[in-house]
């Protein structure tokens, strides 16, 4: 078997050094009941790559891919696109086959990797810290929700209207178990985001009021505004970000204060992968460094006074800190972390800008194509590179019949928001700077012919 | 004679070691030994490697919220950034380049295969919102690995969605407590073992309970005595793992599994050691009702430098209905159905919920599923056998140098345990593992478990070859000496690695997260 | 003003019904490097044997717990810059919190110096 170097002649002389007459006597502690005589039955037995490959082959080729339509999808997932060399470094070796650097003298590619990416995310944001990477965009709004609850000493959470529905059924989930209570409700189909109704739900038992920026439907909250309403009441403002290329045209969430800034960094380097593996992004106040969860990366110096990074703060978390700690989180997303941090670093702040540019020049090119089929409507008036449409009728079986015709033309609200008839004829479509011409007039033609 | 030697050549060899160390060079750099700068220190805001098609200039929508000027984020072109990392890239170790012994981290070779496989386009560049009927391959996939699953540990049903084991954790606990509140049972305490992992209690914690510890016996396993003493209508159920975090095998994990289903509560296995028993034992016969299985450990997914991982749940019959969403069901006409929140009430009500966004870690899904088609029910039996095979040989022969406390006992599974009795007076775990690093090895776990003093935790996995573990075992009997000996050079150690011992105090008592100008 | 330990290490400082708080010289010796240390708010009550403060090291976290029951008053501002405080100067400068006792007899039963020393030469 091509991934077990020991011969059975290996196996032999090892038996015989620890004095045992086969593999199965080492297993004497299993009791004889619990142990299998053979191979488990029923499975397939070992296969060469060429045959594991057909049959993996055999199901890729069963899905209709993003490079093979014309495709508007977003709903906190994008498609941009990844320069081919982000690929080939993620894949060296020493940084795929690596572990978590807890031996930092021989582990000073990740770190150094993780305190960029660190800064790059603080960055973005307009925090002044971030940490190495939660495991995604949602369960970091959760931390983000829980942190605020242990810096404010409160247990509400008033969730915008906008926030991706995956996100507050997430933190419903989580908060039916910890006690929180959360504000929620459901989008409303207007060109405004819900910003009056999120401030007038803040109290004095708000701990933090959740905006997302842009939001679900593509409409930008003024979250300068809404800040200020929450820290009147003693609340933090955490900014829920799922389309970090929006911050290449857009203001930063913190430079507008937000305490905490959490989002999904899927976008740059990781790619559409089915939804995961994907990156949580979490950046706060310098002042609450020792309530954040997950991994951080910090500075310091070696035995020989030379520059060297470490991971530190341990303390807040679960192995040292067990039932007091920050969070329960033992990993942090290391890998998509150095893909967006390289994809990052080749665009810089003027590719950045150029990117999100682009994105949103072909979103509006997509948003005027769409004005002139009969019977849709565009809800935004402003929006980035996502925008939602109203359809003269059910959105989803509308985005069935553009699959059978080989267009993926966005997300029914529908399928985020099933059962709510308000949202039943509304879609959701996303475009980038891998959206061309001929997509978009391919959207245009389909869409006619379905509605018509 | 013609031209003798026109280009004035002639091999020149003399060694002499004392003059390499007093060599310094303008760069800094040691030949091959390459020092490399932060990005932040070499790239500029206005250099970009992308290449983009011209925007056309549109009026401004965007108004209050545009941003002035772009961010001030260093780019490079793409020979500096190949450079940048494939430089940093150099200065760590990793699993291609040697054994890695961390106890209890699995960490095995990394089919290349897999890498392949999860590149295809039907699985990686998909939505997952897409029309299910246009996401059948993919569908397909997290559907047959879920049957994989089940059957690898007699279980009844499993959770795909937790990104990691420590939520893996969270998502049994959680269909723990939804059970019994379904039953009007409400309970407040979990129990541990105090040789546990600590993302066991963090996790009890968030889900609400208490936690209360169930003390080791002399042979290092669980006190079934104490546990079941313990037991009563307040125990919502155990936290055990098997095999657990000394290596050895829990015995009594059935009557334990007993015991605690008799006062109507449910045993959590922590699945991280499940390569010392895969293809061949399966908790599920043993009374397990949920595990959480670490993908990137036993199903070789890689470790990327930290993550990501995967940890889908398996649960019994009886907590398979509180499983959180969305999940994979095969339909009668063969194709594969994503079941989601507006499903549920129909097939899966007392589902606890939703735990993150999308379906789960489907990168990890494909090189996971394409890692156990690889060896089958046969390679994978030999995987185990292999694994604790390679870590019985190396406990046997360093037990005579190393204290083993458990040696003793019986045979280890897939890791042996060591301590630091013996080590000559102010030498500790931490500075063998330290001469580890200049013998050209990962050091192995260290000061875990707790319940062993200055512990070592030893993982060769079944992917090391018998040469390899004996250079390996050769090294660590040269330190052990040194330890008890009492080598001052190994309290200094590493000395050949990029970088020193590294303060670690000055990084926790001024946090310095960010660069700064 | 007379000085008492208790077996987790803390002494106390009781001066009427003022009390000051540290950990031992022997404990700081024992956790290595202190790199910051969480302190009760001004103003908190505290029951005697509650985790009252957390000293950290780079890689362990341990409670501090209150000798006796009463309400802090006042905590150490200089440990905030100065953690290293608690490693040079346990027993003086690097006091923790000070507090108003409720219940002077939870005095009784904590040790002496001597009874200290003898404790810690035992362990």
């Amino acid at each position: 078997m091509r991934y077990l170097p020991l011969s059975e002649g290996d196996r032999s002389a090892m038996l015989s050094v620890i004095g045992a007459g086969s593999i199965d006597d080492l297993f004497v502690d299993v009791p004889a009941e619990a142990r299998q005589a053979g191979p488990i039955p029923g499975l397939p037995l070992h296969a060469g790559e060429m045959a594991v490959e057909r049959h993996m082959a055999r199901l890729s080729a069963e899905s209709l891919t993003a490079g093979e339509a014309p495709f508007f999808l977003g709903a906190g997932a994008y498609r941009h696109h990844v320069p081919a060399s982000v690929d080939h470094l993620i894949q060296r070796g020493e940084f795929l086959t690596a572990y978590t650097p807890y031996q930092p003298e021989i582990a000073q590619g990740t770190l150094q990797v993780l305190f960029e990416f660190q800064t790059q995310v603080a960055r973005l944001f307009g925090t002044d810290i971030a940490n190495a990477s939660l495991y995604d965009g949602s369960t970091a709004c959760w931390e983000a929700i829980t942190m605020a609850g242990r810096i404010t000493r409160r247990k509400k959470a008033v969730l915008s209207g906008g926030l991706h529905p995956h996100y507050v059924e997430t933190a419903r989930t989580m908060a039916r178990f910890t006690g929180d209570a959360l504000v929620t409700s459901a989008p409303v189909l207007t060109d405004a985001a819900d910003d009056d109704a999120v401030i007038a739900a803040i109290d004095a038992d708000t701990a933090s009021v959740v905006v997302q920026y842009p939001d679900v439907l593509g409409r930008i909250p003024d979250l300068a505004r809404i800040a200020s309403a929450a820290q009147a009441q003693g609340a933090l403002l955490v900014a829920v970000v799922t389309e970090p290329v929006a911050l290449g045209l857009l203001k930063s969430p913190g430079a507008l204060g937000a305490d905490i800034v959490v989002g999904e960094g899927q976008s740059l380097g990781v790619g559409l992968q089915f939804g995961g593996p994907y990156l949580g992004l979490f950046g706060c106040r310098e002042k609450f460094v020792r309530q954040m969860p997950g991994r951080l990366c910090g500075e310091t110096v070696d035995a020989e006074g030379r520059r060297g990074f470490v991971l530190t703060l341990s303390t807040r978390e679960q192995h040292i800190r067990r039932e007091k700690a920050t969070s329960n989180i033992c990993t942090n997303s290391g890998l998509c972390a150095l893909a967006f941090s390289i994809h990052l670093s080749l665009l810089g702040g003027t590719g950045l800008e150029r990117m999100a540019r682009l994105s949103h020049a072909r979103a509006r090119a997509t948003a005027d194509r769409l004005a002139q089929v009969p019977g849709v409507e565009i809800v935004n008036t402003a929006f980035f590179n996502e925008f939602a449409v109203t359809l003269p009728r059910d959105a989803r079986q509308v985005v069935r019949d553009l699959a059978d015709r080989k267009v993926l033309g966005g997300v029914s609200l529908g399928r985020l928001y099933p059962g709510d008839a308000a949202l039943a004829n509304g879609l959701l479509v996303a475009a980038s700077e891998c959206t061309t011409a001929e997509d978009i007039e391919a959207l245009g033609t389909a869409l006619e012919e379905v509605l018509a | 004679m013609n031209d003798l030697n026109p280009a004035g050549w002639r091999p020149a060899m003399s060694a002499d070691q004392d003059e390499s160390a007093a060599v310094k060079t303008f760069t800094g750099n040691r030949a091959l030994h390459l020092e490399e700068p932060l990005l932040f220190e070499i790239g500029a805001a206005d250099r970009c490697g992308v290449d983009f098609d011209e925007t056309p200039d549109l009026p401004d929508t965007l108004g209050a919220f545009g941003r002035k000027a772009p961010l001030d984020l260093p780019g490079l072109s793409e020979p500096e950034a190949v450079r940048h990392y494939t430089r940093l890239s150099r200065q760590n170790y990793a699993i291609d380049l040697g054994l890695f012994p961390l106890g209890s981290c699995t960490m095995k070779h990394n089919p290349r295969l897999d890498e392949k496989v999860a590149r295809m386009p039907g699985f990686a560049d998909v939505h997952p919102l897409q029309p299910q009927q246009t996401v059948q391959g993919a569908l397909k996939v997290i559907n047959e690995l879920a049957h994989w699953l089940i059957a690898l540990t007699g279980m009844h049903g499993v959770a795909m969605t937790p990104k990691a084991g420590a939520h893996g954790e969270l998502c049994g606990l959680l269909c723990i407590r939804a059970a019994l509140e379904a039953r009007g049972d409400a309970r407040e305490v979990i129990l541990v073992p105090e040789s546990a992992h600590g993302t066991n209690p963090a996790t009890a914690a968030f889900a609400g309970y208490r936690v209360e510890n169930i003390p080791a016996t002399e042979d290092g396993r669980v006190d079934v005595a104490a546990l079941t003493a313990r037991l009563g209508p307040d125990v919502a159920g155990v936290m055990i793992t098997n095999p657990n975090t000394c290596g050895l095998f829990e015995r009594d994990l059935k009557t334990i599994a007993d015991a605690v289903h008799a006062v109507g509560g449910y045993v959590y296995c922590d699945g991280a050691n499940f390569n010392a028993i895969v293809g061949r034992v399966r908790p599920g016969d043993l009374g397990v009702d949920a595990m959480h299985i670490n993908l990137h450990k036993t199903f070789s997914t890689p470790h990327g430098g930290g993550g990501p991982g995967s940890g889908p749940v398996v649960l019994s019959e009886a907590l398979a209905p509180y499983g959180p969403l969305p999940f994979t069901a095969r339909q009668a006409d063969g194709s594969v159905r994503l079941v989601e929140e507006e499903d549920a009430p129909g097939i899966h009500p007392e589902g606890f919920g939703r735990m993150c966004a999308f379906h789960g870690q489907m990168g990890m899904f494909t090189r996971a599923l394409a890692y156990i088609l690889s060896h089958g029910a046969d390679g994978l039996r030999q995987v185990s056998g292999d694994a604790v095979l390679n870590a019985n040989y190396v406990l046997r022969r360093l037990e005579d140098v190393l204290d083993a406390p458990f040696g003793a006992s019986g045979p280890c599974m897939h890791e042996a345990l060591f301590s630091d009795d013996g080590f000559a007076e102010g030498f500790s775990t931490l500075d063998l593992a330290k001469g580890l690093i200049d013998e050209g090895f990962h050091p192995m776990t260290v000061y875990f478990p707790l319940v062993v003093h200055g512990s070592m935790l030893v993982e060769p996995t079944e992917t090391e070859s018998k040469a390899g573990l004996d250079q390996f075992i050769g090294a660590m009997r040269s330190l052990a000496d040194r330890a008890r000996e009492g080598d001052p050079l190994l309290k200094t150690a590493p000395h050949l690695a990029p970088r020193r011992r590294l303060d670690e105090t000055l990084a926790a008592r001024k946090p310095k997260l960010v660069w700064k100008d | 003003m007379p000085r008492y330990f208790t077996q987790d290490h803390e002494w106390i400082d009781v001066d009427g019904s003022d009390a000051t708080v540290g950990i031992t010289d022997y404990a700081q010796s024992q956790l290595g490097d202190i790199t910051f240390v969480e302190l009760p708010a001004a103003g908190s009550a505290v029951a005697k044997g509650d985790s009252a403060s957390v000293v950290d090291s780079v890689k362990a976290a341990s409670d501090v717990y209150a000798p006796v029951s009463g309400t802090v008053s006042e905590v150490n501002a200089a440990l905030e810059d100065e953690p290293e405080l608690v490693n040079s100067s346990a027993e003086s400068d690097g006091w923790l919190w000070r507090m108003t006792l409720s219940d002077a007899a939870e005095l009784e039963g904590l040790m002496d110096e001597a009874g200290y020393k003898t404790y810690v030469e035992g362990l």
